[in-house]
């Protein structure tokens, strides 16, 4: 039977860390993704720009080095401000990012640039007379985007989401190098300090395996549903 | 799940707040584990090693409490810097360029550096000429790191690791010829352990101050004069009654 | 070099020092993406047409291998090899310890057999994908399923994999930064370096950012470049 060495709690306390973070990054993700999305497809050039100058950056620049530009560069870059702040006001204020925030707030922030891409190009995909057809009807524009634009868009956003969800899962490794105690975090420490890297690294590479099979399943009920009324066969 | 997911998004809500009053009565010390026998966990989890030892009696002696918080070397000021705790109490050694960002305690401790390799190596000193294409490992960023890169960095190839006990690991496994590090954990980790025999190569060092400083001291942000004052009383308290001879005692006991 | 002295004066992080840590940085790098793709490509083409085979025993392993490699993270994967292969007992002792015992070929190991992976599974789509019509063609010309094969299935998925194939080397040049995690001074590392040393992170980390930005955009442009001359016989013909 797998010895652990008295690891095994911590270790599922990773794996709790692990998925967490994967979860809230996703939904910082799919918001940042969605606005990405519209500025790029609007008419006003300048936030046309700048969502093209984020996803261009973030999508050019290896995630571990953004992730310690932000995680590291954020935190003195938050305290100019506030000693600025006590320095010139007298205010006695701080912002205090927390490891695990900071990887949230990474994870999030760059895969909104890949989920960007996704959403414009399924929202390009989406036959423009079903929007006609909605307008036509009298819906507000709201109610289009809710009942028309967004589940078309989702029929074709689907298979890119997967993959960057399963791309993000992986990345969410790298925040045990810069000091969040996820699942990687322990195994490594553990196996170091054992001297038995295969009793831990393996039985955490074979929980990856598991989240992205269970996500990979979950994706597939999810795009079936979505697929509904196009006949799918 | 749905408490979960709640749970989680108020520990992801930026913690804000006004810092403590000017004068504290608790402080958050960061440190870098493990680096024994200066910091360090016991096999039950427990931290402890002469930093520890000696920050708690520091606070105890002063009369405020104090905990303390983990912190990769990598950064350690940085952390310092945003706040994350108020002082660092970690095997930091004083030396200019850090006085440049942060500010020191009076030394309380002042350990030299030494070389480390395997009983069998035929190093026995460590010129440039001796360590022409050998591998060195040190810890990212520390005195030593700096001392290496600049003396070295030519003739040798030099591994850097974030933590020493990464280090540790790559020599047993043979993929450094030799190390340099404090000379207590050095003693500690290396030549203390069962695995395989160390031994220490040419004398301990402790000059050119440039890079090897005044000793360890107890790093504070700039602007808190005031409680670095308090511990540098504190400590020459503890000098005086004896308590600090206890502690040290304790962890360099047998020389 | 006087110009390039005067450009760094009154700058206490970019030395002549530190920039040379960049490029040997840069170097490290660009060796390691290049011969970790190059052995992973020569790897994938194989398992890709293996990957596509009718036997059982010759599919499933290939799936397995390629399933796992893309299936967890790469960071995991390099520290199995790089801290796995030390517990060989002996391993030491013997003719590939002087390879092992650098942390670059523990870490090329790790990478071209991930890329591997990923190309195989690239190539196999490109393979299942060929239209039906072409090897039909093949077969009534009276080709034999090996020069089918080399002749029409393999150059036309060839070209349908180059953009997909593309996407990978670039994720190759980005995954490579966690070669600094197992002490390589890549160009991460390098930057990790002069972070730790001068706590400058905004310089370390954006110079850095701004050298795989370009080289990022340098890979693009070459598979374009590629695309469009390889890709020619697609376009719509102009009158």
């Amino acid at each position: 039977m797998l010895d652990l060495h008295g690891y095994g709690p911590r270790l599922l306390e990773g794996a709790g860390v692990t998925i967490q973070l994967a979860v809230l990054s996703l939904i910082l993700a799919i918001v940042l993704g969605l606005l990405t999305a519209s500025a790029k497809m609007s008419r006003n050039w300048l936030l046309h720009k700048v969502a093209t100058l984020y996803t261009t950056v973030i999508r050019g620049v290896p995630d571990l080095v953004l992730m310690m530009l932000l995680f590291f560069g954020g935190q003195m870059g938050l305290n100019v401000l506030t000693d600025m702040l006590y320095d010139r006001y007298g205010v006695d204020w701080y912002v205090n990012l927390n490891a695990f925030a900071a990887g949230v707030l990474t994870i999030g922030f760059i895969f909104g640039a890949y989920m960007g891409e996704t959403f414009r190009g399924a929202f390009m995909a989406v036959d423009h007379g079903q929007i006609e057809a909605g307008k036509a009807y009298g819906m507000s524009p709201w109610l289009v985007f809710r009942r028309i634009r967004f589940p078309l868009m989702m029929r074709h956003a689907l298979p890119g989401l997967s993959n960057n969800w399963m791309v993000l899962l992986k990345t969410t490794a790298l925040v045990s190098v810069i000091g969040l105690t996820d699942m990687v975090r322990v195994a490594a420490e553990a196996s170091r300090a054992t001297h038995e890297p295969f009793t831990f690294l393996l039985p955490v590479a074979a929980i990856y395996l598991l989240i992205a099979s269970v996500s990979e399943w979950l994706f597939a009920r999810l795009q079936k549903r979505y697929n509904v009324g196009f006949g799918e066969h | 799940m749905k408490k979960l997911l709640t749970v989680s998004i108020l520990g992801l809500a930026i913690a804000a707040g006004s810092a403590q009053a000017r004068d504290y009565d608790h402080v958050r010390f960061g440190v870098d584990v493990p680096y024994e026998p200066m910091e360090y966990r016991t096999p039950e989890g427990e931290l402890t090693g002469f930093d520890i030892d000696l920050g708690n009696a520091l606070c105890a002696e002063i009369g405020i409490t104090c905990e303390w918080i983990e912190q990769e070397w990598d950064g350690i000021i940085p952390g310092l810097l945003s706040r994350n705790y108020d002082a660092i109490m970690s095997s930091m050694t004083i030396n200019d360029e850090r006085r440049e960002t942060v500010l020191f305690s009076d030394p309380y401790i002042t350990p030299p550096s030494a070389w480390f390799a395997p009983a069998d190596s035929s190093l026995d000193e460590t010129t440039k000429d001796t360590l022409d294409g050998k591998t060195i490992g040190v810890q990212r960023g520390t005195l030593q790191d700096n001392y290496v890169t600049d003396m070295y960095g030519d003739v040798a190839s030099i591994s850097r690791y974030s933590t020493a006990d990464d280090m540790v690991l790559d020599m047993q496994a043979q993929r450094l010829d030799i190390v340099f590090l404090d000379f207590p954990v050095g003693k500690s980790t290396l030549l203390d352990s069962e695995s395989r025999d160390y031994k220490v190569v040419g004398e301990t060092i402790t000059e050119p101050k440039e890079y090897f400083g005044d000793g360890f001291g107890i790093a504070f942000r700039q602007r808190d004069e005031a409680l670095a004052e308090r511990f540098n009383e504190a400590l020459a308290t503890l000098q005086e009654d004896g308590t600090y001879d206890e502690i040290f005692e304790r962890y360099f006991g047998e020389e | 070099m006087e110009w390039f002295n005067a450009l760094l004066a009154g700058n206490r992080i970019f030395t002549p020092n530190t920039i040379g840590f960049y490029w040997e940085g840069l170097v490290t790098t660009t060796q390691l993406v290049f011969l970790s793709l190059l052995v992973g490509l020569v790897l994938a083409l194989p398992l890709a047409i293996l990957r596509g085979s009718k036997h059982k025993w010759i599919k499933l392993p290939i799936y397995a291998f390629t399933y796992v490699f893309r299936g967890t993270p790469l960071l995991i994967q390099l520290y199995i090899i790089y801290y796995g292969v030390v517990f060989f007992d002996g391993i030491q002792e013997t003719f590939l310890w002087p390879m092992l015992r650098e942390a670059f070929y523990p870490a090329l190991i790790a990478f071209t057999l991930n890329t591997a992976a990923y190309t195989t599974e690239i190539f196999h789509g490109a393979i299942k994908s060929t239209a039906r019509g072409e090897i039909e063609a093949a077969r009534a010309y009276g080709m034999s399923p090996g020069l089918t094969m080399r002749r029409i299935i393999l150059p036309s998925a060839f070209r349908r994999a180059l953009p997909a194939y593309g996407n990978e080397v670039i994720f190759m040049l980005h995954a490579s930064a966690i070669a600094s995690v197992v002490t390589l001074m890549d160009l991460t590392g390098a930057a990790r370096f002069v972070y730790a040393r001068y706590y400058a992170p905004f310089e370390a980390f954006l110079f850095a950012a701004a050298v795989y930005l370009c080289l990022t955009f340098a890979i693009l442009f070459f598979f374009r470049y590629l695309e469009k001359r390889l890709l020619a016989h697609l376009r719509p013909q102009s009158g």
